[in-house]
């Protein structure tokens, strides 16, 4: 008498090597083949929602920044924007065009990082390491213009921490001369190899109408041909002055997702490149002190006026009028929104975030069903979650 | 007769002593070149340019605490590294590693053993290291062991095939099975040449058989943590790395005798030096494979071994009888 075929019961992760944080599977096996998948999350819980509820307006910007800490940037742009909304505020043009641009950067960063570890995933591992190269250029960046590599908390609500330091136009066009090469290193490294366009090619397939469902965003949507990009869809931060593409793909597959993501990193590179060379002189913050605190040297130390509203500032910081907003914004991983109620006090009743990974996580069952485990190996890569987005 | 108990004893304990040292100083010259590879100096605290690394190890792993899971089948937990070694350790012992040499006026065969069928009893001898890794994977009471234990067996067991077809065509050329007369049979021209394909089989094989990258599918770090060797720890971990290594260290020294030439080389250099500068570039050919290739997928490399590799290795094995029984009778 054959004995009862039972599924091997392996729970996977919070720690393993390849979960991307602590991610846990629990995977239902026969041999090597997953017949069911089932995402637990939560392992990286860390209540940014609520803690900024009980931080100002503008205190909230640095936990936002913790999130997705990938691209700390998009999610403060996000944030920012909705209270700017709230506010009735509209910020110069030349915070816009640096917003743009370190939203770009960060998408690049974010995006090498992608490159690294699903190749890190699949077994090459010294790509990982070029990647993380090159990344720490663009840190170098951000570090250089805000202080800090990881989370700047540059965008403030009316402009931004400070303005471009000197010498930082030099550093970028120095950057996007070399970028073209960071690409066809990673293309001859792994689009070359067969064994890398074997890995990837038909695994982790979701289909449109699915991805639709499921309310995919970012690359992986538009892996299935759907042309979603809210930088084209709903323009925000003045989004519509420049000109880029959209790639799109359509089988939907992870070696679509892994070019797709190659491509928008030369979408982001001109987007970067136009908004360096036509970079507005003027402000790069609001003139409302209510809002934006004066200028130390050239206000506070000489004006009591100026003084009174600093203190308040930072203090209490300021009031918003009742009501909501929502703002989403195109973030490497797809669309990262923000959505503030205010009761009228400084500080925010409710932030709630729309995290593109969470969404994007839940299609994994999907992707792997009666699938080979490296298979699920390839799907956790491909969809590029980042736990910190996922259990915010 | 005592002297000839005396020099194969000799022989056999310097070769054993030497592969641990090469297997000490094969990780850090692994580490080393993916330090390298990958924009970093690699280890370089422990001694000069990190060269007592090896010997920090060594000791680490030894006073490590032994921790056995609970549930496991005892014997055979403790058994897996040891036949994993054995089987490692075993097939070096046919190889010969230098021209014979004049030892108190005696000519001493630089050569544990040369039974006639000494290449049967290297591939005999290295699948059984196979049992190590199924064993070890299966008795941790680990679902990864387990896994990476499955996977092993089947990889071994398809590649094993191809690897053994490959080294027909040398066998048929040189017209025997003992290794130095496959080594005396090179002096003019090496195998390499007319076995091309024979060698390519062989030496993707012997990735496979080692379980090195692209092919190192039973202990896949992304997939299976550390495969069959997850539950292990301190000198059993390290008897599964040692066999490892010095499998590494085995095969590369076979494809240099069986498609190199062995020992033969100018003579400027001695014979064994000649030997362990062509093992050195397979091995660091080993590394370098590691440092760049991302790993197949399993369906994938089971149906490589079968539908592509065993083919080949076939048609070259049948074109070298028609030519040995044609051209070259």
């Amino acid at each position: 008498m054959a004995a009862e075929r039972r599924p091997l019961i392996l729970n996977m992760g919070p720690q393993h090597p390849s979960t991307h944080g602590v991610l846990r599977l629990v995977l239902e096996l026969d041999g090597e083949t997953v017949r069911n998948c089932e995402p637990v999350i939560g392992y990286l819980h860390t209540g940014i929602e609520k803690t900024a509820e009980n931080l100002n307006y503008n205190q909230a910007v640095t936990v936002i920044d913790r999130m997705d800490y990938l691209s700390p940037l998009t999610n403060n742009l996000a944030y920012v924007l909705a209270v700017e909304k709230l506010l009735h505020i509209e910020v110069p043009a030349r915070t816009r065009y640096i917003r743009v641009l370190f939203c770009e950067l960060s998408r690049i960063a974010s995006h090498l990082v992608w490159v690294g570890t699903a190749a890190m995933d699949m077994g090459a591992m010294s790509v990982f390491f070029y990647c993380f190269r090159e990344r720490e250029k663009i840190l170098d960046l951000i570090e250089m213009t805000a202080g800090a590599r990881m989370n700047p908390s540059y965008f403030r609500v009316g402009g931004l921490l400070a303005d471009l330091p000197e010498g930082f136009s030099e550093k970028l066009h120095a950057l996007l001369d070399e970028f073209p090469t960071w690409l066809q290193n990673y293309r001859d490294l792994l689009g070359a190899n067969v064994l890398w366009v074997e890995r990837l090619r038909g695994a982790a397939v979701i289909g449109q109408e699915a991805a639709l469902a499921y309310g995919l965003t970012g690359p992986t949507l538009r892996s299935t041909g759907v042309e979603l990009d809210l930088r084209k869809a709903q323009p925000y931060s003045g989004y519509e002055e420049f000109e880029f593409e959209v790639p799109v793909r359509h089988s939907g597959d992870a070696y679509d997702r892994y070019e797709l993501r190659l491509e928008e990193m030369v979408q982001s590179a001109a987007i970067i490149r136009q908004a360096i060379d036509r970079l507005p002189d003027g402000p790069w913050h609001i003139d409302d002190w209510r809002i934006y605190p004066p200028d130390k040297h050239q206000y506070v130390e000489r004006d009591m006026e100026a003084l009174i509203y600093h203190f308040k500032l930072f203090t209490e910081g300021f009031k918003v009028a009742p009501g909501e907003a929502y703002q989403g914004v195109e973030g490497p991983r797809g669309e990262i929104g923000c959505y503030v109620v205010s009761d009228g006090t400084a500080r925010p009743m409710r932030v709630r975030v729309r995290a593109p990974s969470f969404y994007n996580l839940q299609s994994l069952p999907l992707m792997v069903k009666d699938r080979l485990i490296a298979d699920l190996i390839t799907a956790i890569g491909s969809i590029d979650i980042v736990l910190g987005d996922v259990d915010r | 007769m005592a002297l000839t108990v005396g020099i194969d004893i000799g022989k056999a304990l310097l070769v054993i002593i030497f592969l641990q040292a090469a297997f000490g100083y094969l990780t850090l010259i692994e580490r080393k070149l993916l330090g390298r590879f990958q924009l970093r100096p690699g280890p370089n605290r422990a001694g000069p340019f990190g060269l007592l690394q090896p010997l920090a190890d060594g000791v680490k792993l030894l006073f490590k605490e032994e921790i056995i899971p609970a549930g496991v089948d005892r014997f055979v937990f403790l058994i897996a590294p040891m036949l994993s070694l054995l089987g490692a350790l075993m097939a070096f012992a046919v190889i010969p590693f230098g021209s014979p040499v004049h030892i108190f006026g005696r000519l001493v065969p630089l050569q544990i053993a040369g039974p006639s069928l000494s290449l049967l009893y290297v591939f005999a001898v290295a699948s059984l290291g196979v049992y190590g890794i199924v064993l070890g994977g299966w008795s941790s009471q680990n679902k990864y062991g387990l896994l990476g234990g499955l996977r092993s067996s089947a990889q071994i067991i398809s590649y094993e095939l191809a690897m053994g077809l490959s080294v027909i065509g040398v066998l048929l050329a040189a017209g025997s099975a003992d290794l130095n007369q496959i080594v005396s049979a090179q002096t003019r021209e090496w195998f390499v040449f007319p076995q091309i394909v024979g060698f390519i089989v062989y030496f993707i094989c012997a990735i496979a058989e080692t379980n090195r990258a692209p092919f190192d599918l039973p202990e896949a770090e992304q997939e299976l943590v550390a495969g069959y060797h997850t539950e292990y720890t301190g000198m059993k971990f390290a008897m599964f790395f040692m066999a490892e290594y010095i499998n590494m260290i085995t095969v590369s020294a076979l494809a240099t005798t069986l498609f190199l030439g062995g020992w033969h080389g100018p003579a400027i250099l001695p014979s064994y030096l000649w030997f362990l500068i062509k093992v050195a570039i397979f091995l660091f050919v080993f590394v370098w494979l590691r440092a760049t290739l991302p790993r197949l997928r399993y369906d994938r490399l089971m149906a490589f071994g079968w539908k592509v590799l065993l083919p080949v290795a076939l048609l070259n094995a049948i074109g070298t009888a028609a030519w040995v029984a044609l051209v070259h009778p």
